[in-house]
């Protein structure tokens, strides 16, 4: 029993919780805008939906799915025995806080000047920053580390070559053929099956058992399948409303199929909620669930504890205030930049990015998911999809990551060193 | 504020590329009512029409400058970027010699022949429904985009340009003959003025040229 941990316990926790709303606030203003917009951008929802579709699946997302991301940012980066946290626990309680801290104040200063950072990337950042200056090179798990950076490369790329692939199945089946119409009509069901399927498949393999569900893997297979079986036959009954335009002209033909595409996006648009809930959030309360670990066993470190709701309860109530107050707006910002995205271009995006992200957290890897979804988009811009793309982007992307590391870090070390002299 | 997801999307330049067609297209347009106004001698008309053509090439020199500054290298575009450029400049002399024809015929006050005028106005409806045909291809590029410039839609568009290049062989047809009555009025008009009515049939021959050019512009830009 650490006398700190016993001492503070109590502040400990409640300074946690303060530093994890302010990160789920700055997930829910900036991050959650890029998980949705493309979906009000091809005009499938509203903003109005669009911020309900995030409060529902966000929250599902990190409950059901985040588990495993949560576990390897609370005990996957920092080896706790090298660490020795478990002679002085309270150094992982300071570090803990000041990657959260760290993490937020960089998410507000990089968002409120466009800067492209990531949470993952702060967060990450943050905890090797105080982990190797704060005790030492070896606290850290290193091949851990080069697994998640590396997959920060992969990630997107694996988006854009998924993306490529459905984009180029949706024109040989739907888009290329005599009758588009009756085509995507036809196939826009076994579409919305995959989304289902896959989204539940890693939820059900990877995710339950966090939250004390363990089902075996055929067990696993088959509820999949009912959930992709049932979201398509919900897909079919919501297509049926949907009726070809009057007229012979072929842009309106064109249009015509878009709006049953438009249904499909509403059911990505929700798998990207829930992919961002499992991955981001995940990763943003995985330092809390830490400090909370800590403060509830007095100094014991418990190996994969079970999530308790309140902070999924906490994540998701900061999310809901970042999109109340500003995320709604950068949707809309958004929203209205991007018209060049149809519904089945944008379909290919997310459901490309929303697999990825869902199966980087089946792994338990954080990873970006605006990142996975810029890769989506270029997948289909590289199936002659889309008008014009900035690939400027990219190297922008790539810049933020290089200074977002080194920022986080410092930040963090600066703050643990802080904490340590107040608590002592 | 910007985003990173919203910085990814450029401005795509082909609805403006099909604004500049259909502006050419106009240009070409207002030229046969221009005509008309020659052959009916009403110069005061005719010099309206002239600055309706002026200002329309104006508008499509804008919007020819505006797509060239929004396309940088660094724009992934789903057609290759010179192919995008070639075609602008392409469309963009079709509205010049529509220009060049009536500041031409203004500027010297040109009478058609009367045995010559209506040959002459049905060897300009020939260039227009070429140009007619290369706005109609032009215009299906967003629907190329939407299916990915493969299968039908491909298919739909080269058989646009077909029918384009036939239109261009009539006007080749039709200008031998035109250039044949000339011959024969050649003594009885002042020198100067039939070798202006030589420029001028060669112009209006080079309008069913450039939408052909076009055409084929097009084709280039659809294959990868």
């Amino acid at each position: 029993m650490s006398e700190i941990i016993s001492e503070y316990g109590m502040i400990f926790l409640a300074m946690a919780c303060v530093f994890g709303f302010f990160m789920a606030w700055g997930v829910g203003a900036n991050d959650v805008a890029n998980a949705m917009g493309t979906s009000v951008g091809a005009g499938a929802i509203t903003i109005k939906q669009a911020i309900l579709i995030a409060m529902i699946f966000e929250f599902a997302g990190a409950y059901l799915a985040g588990g495993e991301v949560t576990s390897t940012i609370r005990s996957g980066i920092i080896d706790i025995e090298k660490a020795g946290f478990t002679d002085s626990p309270e150094l992982l309680v300071y570090g803990m806080l000041s990657s959260l801290l760290a993490a937020g104040i960089w998410l507000l200063v990089a968002s409120s000047r466009g800067w492209p950072v990531s949470t993952t990337h702060s967060i990450i950042g943050a905890i090797v920053g105080f982990a190797v200056v704060g005790i030492s090179v070896d606290a850290v798990v290193w091949p851990q580390i080069w697994r998640i950076i590396a997959s920060w490369v992969v990630s997107p790329m694996v988006s854009g070559f998924v993306a490529f692939c459905i984009f180029r199945s949706v024109q040989k089946l739907v888009l290329d053929t005599d009758d588009p119409f009756a085509n995507a009509k036809k196939y826009v069901p076994f579409y919305i099956f995959l989304v289902g399927f896959v989204i539940a498949m890693v939820t059900l393999v990877k995710g339950l058992r966090y939250v004390g569900l363990d089902l075996s893997y055929n067990e696993s297979i088959l509820i999949a399948i009912g959930i992709g079986l049932l979201m398509s036959f919900l897909g079919v009954f919501m297509l049926r409303s949907i009726k070809e335009l009057p007229s012979r002209n072929k842009a309106s033909h064109f249009a015509s199929v878009e709006r049953v595409f438009g249904v499909l996006m509403i059911f990505t648009a929700c798998s990207m909620a829930f992919a961002h809930g499992s991955n981001d959030v995940a990763n943003a309360i995985g330092p809390l669930a830490a400090v909370n670990g800590m403060v509830q066993s007095g100094g014991e470190f418990l190996e994969q504890s079970r999530l308790p709701v309140w902070i999924l309860l906490l994540g998701g109530g900061g999310i809901v205030a970042g999109l109340a107050t500003w995320g709604y707006r950068v949707i809309a910002t958004i929203g209205r930049n991007i018209t060049e995205l149809t519904p089945s271009r944008g379909f290919a995006a997310e459901l490309a990015a929303a697999t990825t992200v869902v199966l980087a957290t089946g792994t338990g890897i954080p990873v970006s998911t605006t990142h996975c979804l810029v890769g989506g988009v270029l997948g289909v811009g590289m199936a002659r999809g889309i008008g014009a793309l900035n690939l400027g982007v990219v190297g922008r992307i790539f810049l933020s990551w290089v200074v977002t590391l080194p920022v986080g870090a410092v930040l963090s070390i600066l703050l643990f060193f802080l904490f340590k002299g107040i608590f002592g | 504020m910007s985003n990173s997801i919203a910085a990814l999307f450029g401005r795509s330049p082909i609805r403006p590329i099909q604004e500049h067609m259909a502006n050419a297209q106009r240009c070409v347009i207002i030229l046969g009512d221009f005509l008309d106004a020659c052959i009916a001698d009403d110069w005061q008309k005719a010099y309206e029409l002239q600055q309706e053509i002026c200002s329309a090439e104006n508008e499509a020199d804008d919007l020819k400058s505006n797509v060239r500054t929004n396309l940088p290298k660094s724009l992934l575009l789903p057609v290759a970027r010179s192919d995008l450029l070639e075609l602008l400049s392409i469309q963009d002399r079709l509205a010049n010699r529509a220009k060049d024809i009536a500041g031409l015929m203004l500027g010297r006050k040109m009478q058609i022949p009367g045995e010559l005028s209506d040959s002459l106005l049905k060897y300009y409806k020939l260039s227009l429904k070429a140009s007619g045909q290369a706005l109609r291809a032009i215009n299906e590029l967003d629907e190329l985009l939407e299916a990915g410039f493969r299968g039908r839609e491909v298919e739909l568009v080269e058989e646009l340009i077909e029918e384009l290049d036939e239109l261009e062989n009539k006007s080749d047809v039709h200008q031998i003959h035109l250039r044949a009555s000339l011959y024969e009025l050649e003594p009885t008009l002042p020198a100067v003025n039939v070798m202006f009515l030589y420029k001028i049939i060669d112009l209006i021959g080079e309008i069913a040229d450039d939408s052909q050019k076009v055409g084929s512009r097009l084709l280039i830009l659809i294959a990868h």
